[in-house]
């Protein structure tokens, strides 16, 4: 909720205004909130590992998760960062046309990997692991669940900038806003690249 | 309290209500005074919970309330200490300080600002609602499971607990973020790092710990929501949950939490003492140091919570060596203070009162604070009113009492009139008293075996008088507080306007008018050294500068009122409602429907306020 | 999008990478992710079997965490710009990235160990 807020909210949102560092407040807040955000994850990676193999009772790992699909989910979020410093690049170059396109496709890779995890709960509650099945099930929608909440938002932002870009709101001296989000956008991609091995590829190779 | 000493605002563009003024307020001094007073009625809240407490325990086998109101009390006393009353009086000084002190117009992002101001007050009103339906909390306020579990806690109480503090966590992380950006990058000119005041560094510091430690408990409140709410198991011994995941998560944020406490009280009393003493602080960059190596360490020394659940040998050993390292840093700064004072020229004001008052009864805590440390004598002190009287030693002792300090040092500045020196030390002599009377005899009556939380205890134990004694205690301690409100009424109607300096301050705060105008500066100031003020002084060859003119602020950029950040506290607050009612009352109704509502509503202002216009002029010509 | 001029952002005139560097990473990127599947697949999947497999597999998760540490470093550094922007920016996020390492460390080193206490094995479990 924070991170959404924190785009336009500056007193010095005159780019002349002086600050200390030689970097705009926005960027250092969100630097900031990814600095903080690093420990939620963090807590719920723990919670996760600790609960990994607590599934005496309904399916485990090995019974559900599945590579091939996450895999593809996991391609698709490495390139939306690639789209997305492409789509920076285009901004701060005052190109609408780049801007537009490198955009429209992360926001396209932010709701495919959505609707992936979505399709990936709803298999899996089919084959029988619901929310309370196990510990190894709530720990597991919980950490992806938080990580998915934070691409949804992600996609949100990336949309209304989208529709800023459209209407050329977006000119070359307030790219920033664009790079703030990417800031965010990159973060949550992070936070899936250690999550796939220790989640998905771990669980499964255990013994 | 004493809001409307402050004059309205002349300076916003059209004409407001008072009330619509307060409401859409993004001016940190605002922010700042609105934090302080909802605070304080949190603050005496809390006191009466506690003085229920003391006349329960009075005497041997008494019944005053019932065994599940203490629960109530006991749980809401500690809740309310430290989340809705020492945090956010802390917080009342950031806001109204910092900005001050570093010489900036406002804080980073004035309407973030706001919004942890209104999500910090809907989420204390939200935790106190439940009195009024007799079901307050009742688990304790580190709400251990599997006591806090649906089946141990069947009712709303500890749902209460855990989507307040969730809410209250909102407020915190949001005000790290901005209280940290502001610090690093709203400096005036020439403030590097190492010339800030001691307080903006204990601030600093202060955030980095919210930031690295709320999310913890965030992640900790959403698992027991998880059990609680949603029929998960992660602390469920029955389905292979484990308890200790709770006490880990919980101690990994509450021991920076309790620094999180002391450290802007370390800040306060590090501005005051070289005020009252005509001398600078001592060994300045040592302060820092420790203050920040206090803060790291505070994130290795969680599990000595936790001695009683038995982690094994190895684990108690290093984390009793990490806990004793602690006195060291803590030591450099005690002698530091005391360095500061020694052969200073002391001027004995209410605020040096209460700073020297500080020194002496967290050095208190701090020794039992050492003992605790040891892991055998820690299973022989834990649970039992040895550990109330340790950490009221540095909570009550150290931060309350630095909070008083900052409170009559500051409040010329604030609201323009100076406290009364004769009521303001009959307040310090009758807290010093008191407070010593409540705890002290703790030390003795936890040494022979009294335990925490308990309702009652039998006579006959030698228990009776020493508890007798901490009521007395208990009782002058509350009267001296409404000592300090009778001095903020008769200050309020007839105090002596304070002049802008009238310590003979240090720090910039003290250049500008008091009350400040709402642009704080009207010429942004420019820094040379530590201790801006006096370098000003001694530059001008004078004691005092002559008093600053108010002026006016035309063509200064303000940050403009705005409605948004309240609606989206709003909006925070219904989706919380929505899943407080889901639990108990079944699915008969779909109360996701709430939280949808309360979510949209906050989307939906955080969305209108993404696309505000942040700020205006204070011209009323040009815009 | 192979433009090779550096731009600049912000007001402060602090270089970037460029268009190509971008699709370097992003190759990168691409490739260690195969590897890790492929590790996956070798070591327990539909390629393993092997007496390769079988002396990989006790590497599997160090392997795994050093394959994902490099691709977390060529995001924070590339894309999110951290070796080009102030150096404050790293100590910020490498400072937090400690902290949360060392508590999940610590968290799991103090689980695993509850879990060999014979009251774990014997009377709660």
């Amino acid at each position: 909720m924070t991170a959404a807020a924190l785009p336009h909210d500056s007193a010095s949102a005159h780019e002349e205004h002086h600050t200390s560092l030689p970097v705009n407040n926005r960027k250092l807040a969100i630097w900031t909130f990814i600095g903080s955000e690093c420990m939620f994850f963090a807590s719920l990676i723990t919670t996760f590992v600790i609960y990994r193999d607590s599934h005496a009772t309904g399916p485990g790992p090995k019974d559900v998760l599945g590579v091939p699909l996450v895999t593809s989910g996991t391609a698709v979020l490495l390139f939306s960062s690639f789209f997305v410093v492409m789509a920076l690049n285009g901004a701060q170059q005052g190109n609408r046309k780049k801007l537009l396109t490198w955009l429209s496709l992360t926001v396209l890779c932010g709701l495919f990997f959505a609707g992936m995890q979505v399709y990936e709960f709803t298999h899996f509650v089919r084959d029988g692991m619901g929310y309370t099945t196990n510990l190894f099930a709530t720990s597991f929608f919980t950490l992806t669940g938080f990580h998915g909440t934070h691409v949804a938002i992600g996609t949100l932002w990336l949309a209304t900038l989208l529709k800023d870009a459209w209407k050329g709101r977006i000119p070359p001296e307030k790219s920033l806003n664009l790079e703030i989000a990417a800031l965010y956008w990159h973060f949550v991609d992070v936070v899936w690249i250690i999550i796939f091995p220790v989640v998905y590829l771990m669980s499964l190779g255990h013994k | 309290m004493a809001t409307t000493v402050l004059e309205p605002a002349h300076a916003t563009t059209a004409k407001r209500s008072v009330l619509v003024e307060w409401l859409t307020t993004v001016d940190h001094k605002r922010v700042g005074i609105l934090y302080g007073a909802s605070a304080f009625i949190f603050f005496l809240m809390g006191g009466i919970e506690a003085e229920i407490i003391r006349l329960q325990l009075m005497k041997p086998d008494n019944h005053l309330v019932s065994p599940e109101f203490y629960n109530q009390l006991f749980t809401m006393h500690g809740t309310t200490m430290i989340f809705l009353a020492v945090m956010p009086i802390s917080a009342m000084f950031f806001n109204f300080f910092v900005p001050l002190l570093i010489g900036a117009r406002d804080v980073a992002f004035p309407r973030l600002n706001a919004m942890s101001l209104w999500v910090f007050i809907l989420g204390g009103l939200f935790i106190n609602f439940s009195f009024l339906l007799n079901s307050a909390p009742n688990g304790g306020w580190f709400g251990y499971a599997p006591l806090s579990s649906r089946e141990y806690s069947p009712g709303v109480n500890m749902d209460f607990w855990m989507l307040g503090l969730q809410i209250l966590g909102i407020a915190s992380l949001a005000a790290g973020v901005n209280f940290f950006t502001t610090i690093l990058n709203m400096r005036a000119k020439g403030m590097t790092l190492m010339r800030m005041p001691m307080f903006v560094w204990s601030v600093l510091v202060t955030q980095v710990l919210v930031l690295l430690a709320f999310p913890v408990i965030t992640v900790a409140l959403i698992l027991l929501m998880a059990d609680r709410i949603y029929g998960a198991s992660f602390f469920e011994l029955k389905a292979a949950g484990d308890p200790m995941l709770w006490q880990h998560l919980f101690w990994v944020f509450g021991h920076p939490e309790v620094y999180i406490l002391i450290l802007p009280a370390f800040g306060i009393v590090s501005e005051i003492l070289p005020v009252f003493s005509r001398k600078p602080l001592f060994g300045y960059s040592a302060m820092v140091f420790s203050m920040a190596f206090i803060a790291f360490l505070g994130f290795g020394v969680w599990s000595h919570h936790m001695f009683a659940t038995g982690m094994g040998p190895l684990a108690d050993s290093f984390f009793s060596l990490a806990t004793m390292l602690i006195a060291i840093p803590t030591g450099v700064k005690i002698f530091n203070w005391i360095g500061t004072i020694w052969g200073g020229s002391l001027q004995f004001k209410t605020p040096l009162y209460f700073a020297l008052g500080f020194i002496a009864m967290f050095i208190m805590g701090g020794l039992s604070g050492v003992m605790h440390a040891v892991a055998p004598a820690d299973l022989q002190q834990t649970d039992s009113y040895f550990v109330v009287a340790h950490f009221h030693y540095v909570l009550f002792g150290g931060s309350i009492f630095a909070l008083a300090a900052g409170a009559y040092y500051w409040w010329p500045k604030m609201f323009g009139r100076v406290l009364n020196e004769t009521l303001g030390k009959t307040h310090f002599w009758l807290m010093l008293i008191g407070f010593n009377l409540t705890f002290f005899p703790m030390h003795f009556s936890g040494l022979l075996g009294m335990p925490r939380r308990i309702y009652t205890y039998p006579a006959g134990l030698g228990l009776g008088w020493l508890n007798l004694l901490s009521t007395v205690g208990a009782l002058i301690l509350g009267f001296s507080f409404l000592v300090f409100i009778y001095n903020i009424i008769t200050t309020w109607r007839s105090g002596e306007p304070a002049p802008a300096d009238p310590w003979g301050g240090a720090t910039l705060e003290w250049s500008i008018p008091s009350p400040p105008q709402e642009w704080n500066f009207a010429v942004e100031p420019e820094v040379h050294e530590k201790d801006a003020l006096w370098a000003m002084k001694r530059a001008a060859g004078v004691r005092m500068l002559p008093e600053p003119p108010r002026v006016s602020g035309q063509g200064i950029h303000l940050p403009s009122p705005s409605w948004w950040p309240l609606f989206t506290a709003i909006g925070l607050l219904v989706f919380m409602v929505g899943i407080l009612v889901r639990g108990p009352v079944s699915h008969a109704f779909p109360f996701g429907l709430i939280s949808a509502a309360g979510f949209a509503i906050a989307a939906f202002s955080i969305f209108k306020w993404s696309y505000e216009p942040p700020d205006h002029h204070t011209s009323h010509i040009a815009h | 999008m192979s433009d090779t001029v550096a731009v600049v952002h912000d007001s402060h005139d602090i270089p970037h990478a460029t268009g190509s560097k971008y699709v370097q990473i992003a190759c990168i990127l691409f490739v260690l992710t195969a590897l890790e599947v492929l590790l996956y697949e070798v070591c327990f999947g539909h390629l393993s079997g092997s007496s390769f497999s079988a002396s990989l597999a006790p590497h599997f998760v160090s392997v795994l965490l050093i394959l994902s540490a490099m691709k977390f470093w060529f995001v924070a550094m590339f894309y999110m710009h951290l070796k080009f922007d102030i150096k404050i920016l790293s100590w910020l996020f490498g400072f937090s990235l400690m902290i949360a390492s060392v508590v999940i460390l610590a968290l799991f080193v103090l689980f695993t160990y509850n879990r060999t206490l014979w009251w774990w094995n014997g009377a709660w479990h």
